[in-house]
């Protein structure tokens, strides 16, 4: 239990000291919200400083931070300028979009990923394995723009599916299982294009571990044994080799999200992505914020997720 | 394998030197200036290259036909009473040329016809020049930023190695702090600190700092590791034993030690350097109009009507994917015989 213990106190620091750092950045970095508004000879100066006092983005340091930490802890992550609101509403409608994407996205291509390392790995050597292998790397080669660009001229050409967004308009009123079916139907294009993006790497590492655990002793022991085959793969080697491909589902978290940032902008997908950029572009600092501390969350949280994992499926971390 | 590994490393190597040679000649290569508009023809496709006219007469010199407007089909059609042989080595026109470009170029046509190998965009710029240039900008930008990602993670990682202690504990929870976020995030944040509108060398160098400034935690990671082995190594404590100080030691013992790392790492930074530099100015949040980078040229082909009607806007991406593979088979070589 320390070992949990001690990973969720390492959390939690992290996150601690990542709002303290960003929201250091934030104050530091010229230009505000406001700023924009200068230009515009009908406001005048002292209007903007009205402003910008009523914004609260004056005052001491730390009692900006403090009140930006406690509209956290409730749940609002501060103030957006753009939207005139709290910014957790707004936020939460994304961050549920995006994991929905990203979720659906990791689930299919662990779903392919196993069986096509598992057998990879069993054909290993052979033409069979070279050929999945280099059809595979080709998708390495492949820029996450292009990708989701070339998905989106499928979409734009056929017309089999929507070239954006989440729903179609008017679907929630429609009864029964149509609204999701009408989500899913929007989510396929943008969740395969991640799916491709992560397959090549996840194939590689399921296969090395794989091939690992075909050669260690206790492989050759079971097979010496007479068990079949698709029991020794799926009873005795896949279960052996989980370990460092729990920790990698960990550590690519970052690159799926990062990847669904670009997917998201090209396809339309009302996530995070959009979101942030726009924020960006608008310089609505508390929206950039809050999704900087979001995702610095989703990341220690995947992790932490992660080391469960390892927990319950390692005895020896159990020990230590 | 192993015995292929020379051979492997020696033809990625000339691939990507072709491909980087062709892109930093792109003022002799590219038969138009970047900026150079034919207003005339925006959205022209690809012009297609003959040998035989339209009598069925065989040309030794290729040629391209004069583009005339399609009404029909909003488009345009190739003239045949028009015919514009490719000539090589041609004087460029004087017309919008900047201190990159050469006298004379690889191949054009004479003024009235126009080539355009990958169609032209919008403004009538011709895609396949400004490819050229553009790729001057992209590669040039995952390099710097590789060099100066691995000198950082160099120092940082040589430092917390080496000295260890407590400046190895907080070296390294710095790093735990930047890799707290997803990149392509982190590297929004920090884009989102500093002023938008900015000029394109002060973009270009703003890139650079970011994308390099944010990467040193891996590499620093790697050579810590390195160092952490070679500190502990019979030749090192010799050398401390006859007196060496630790300026000493790093440059002539720990640092030879950390160059396999470092020439890998190089080799996997580069290209994911390029592709964030590609997907920030993509996002609009790198080097800008009407200086061509990977990235902002694809942003044109994000408007629907663009996508569907002129395809020819993506070769950019494809323009990556032989840079990509030429890294990453090098990365693949080179690790193979560090790690087993």
């Amino acid at each position: 239990m320390t070992y949990l213990a001690r990973r969720l106190a390492h959390g939690l620091l992290l996150v601690l000291a990542v709002s303290l750092l960003s929201f250091a950045f934030a104050r530091l970095a010229p230009g505000d919200y406001y700023s924009e508004l200068r230009s515009d000879p009908r406001i005048s100066g002292s209007t903007i400083e009205g402003l910008r006092q009523h914004a609260g983005l004056r005052g001491s340091w730390p009692a900006q931070y403090a009140a930006w930490a406690a509209s956290l802890a409730r749940g609002d992550f501060g103030y957006s300028l753009a939207y005139q609101g709290p910014v957790a509403p707004i936020l939460w409608q994304r961050a549920r979009a995006t994991l929905l994407l990203t979720g659906t996205a990791t689930f299919f291509a662990w779903m392919l990923a196993l069986p096509l390392g598992v057998w990879n790995a069993v054909e290993r050597g052979t033409w069979k394995d070279t050929a999945a292998r280099a059809a595979l790397a080709v998708l390495i080669f492949v820029p996450d723009v292009l990708l989701a660009l070339l998905f989106l001229l499928l979409a734009v050409r056929t017309g089999w599916f929507p070239t954006g967004g989440m729903r179609s308009a008017g679907s929630e009123s429609l009864g029964g299982t149509r609204p999701a079916a009408d989500i899913a139907w929007h989510l396929a294009l943008p969740a395969a294009v991640l799916v491709l993006g992560m397959l090549p790497v996840l194939v590689r590492h399921v296969r090395s571990s794989m091939a690992g655990s075909l050669d260690a002793p206790f492989g050759q022991a079971a097979r010496a044994q007479g068990i079949s085959l698709r029991r020794r793969l799926f009873h005795h080697l896949l279960p052996a080799a989980l370990n460092p491909l729990i920790a990698l589902a960990g550590i690519s978290l970052g690159t799926l999200l990062s990847a669904s940032l670009l997917v998201e902008v090209v396809m339309g997908w009302p996530g995070l992505g959009p979101l942030f950029l726009d924020a960006v572009m608008a310089r609505d600092g508390a929206v950039v914020l809050a999704v900087v501390m979001l995702s610095a969350m989703f990341l220690v949280l995947g992790n932490l997720l992660a080391d469960l994992l390892l927990y319950a499926v390692d005895p020896r971390i159990r020990l230590k | 394998m192993t015995a292929l590994r020379p051979t492997r490393i020696l033809l990625s190597l000339w691939l990507l030197g072709l491909l980087h040679a062709a892109v930093l000649l792109a003022g002799f290569v590219a038969p138009y200036p970047y900026a150079e508009q034919h207003r005339e023809y925006p959205y022209a496709p690809p012009s297609r290259v003959h040998w035989w006219d339209a009598e069925g007469h065989f040309h030794a010199r290729p040629f391209v036909y004069g583009l005339a407007p399609d009404a029909a089909s909003g488009g345009y059609r190739e003239d045949p009473a028009q015919l514009y042989p490719i000539r090589f080595l041609v004087r460029a026109g004087s017309r919008e040329a900047g201190p990159l470009d050469f006298p004379r170029r690889l191949f054009g046509v004479d003024a009235p016809g126009v080539l355009f190998l990958l169609g032209s965009d919008g403004y009538g710029r011709d895609v396949f020049s400004r490819l050229l240039y553009g790729g001057q900008v992209s590669l040039l930008t995952g390099i710097l930023a590789a060099a100066l990602s691995l000198s950082l993670g160099l120092a940082i990682g040589t430092a917390a190695g080496f000295f260890g202690g407590w400046l190895d504990t907080v070296l390294m929870r710095g790093g735990e702090l930047v890799m707290a976020l997803p990149w392509l995030y982190l590297l929004l944040a920090v884009r989102a600190l500093l002023p938008l509108n900015i000029s394109t060398v002060q973009a270009f160098l703003l890139l650079i700092a970011i994308i390099g400034g944010v990467g040193w935690v891996r590499p620093s990671r790697l050579v810590r590791g390195v160092v952490l082995a070679a500190r502990e190594s019979g030749f090192v404590e010799a050398a401390r034993g006859f007196g060496a100080g630790d300026g000493y030691l790093i440059r002539r013992h720990i640092l030879p030690t950390t160059l396999p790392v470092v020439w890998t790492q190089a080799s996997v930074l580069i290209p994911q350097y390029i592709l964030a530099e590609v997907a920030l100015s993509f996002l609009g949040l790198g080097v800008g109009q009407p200086v061509p980078s990977w990235g902002n040229m694809l942003a044109e082909a994000r408007q629907y009507h663009a996508l569907l009607n002129y395809p020819w806007l993506l070769a950019p991406g494809l323009a990556a994917v032989p840079i990509l593979l030429g890294y990453l088979a090098l990365a693949d070589a080179l690790s193979e015989g560090t790690s087993g």
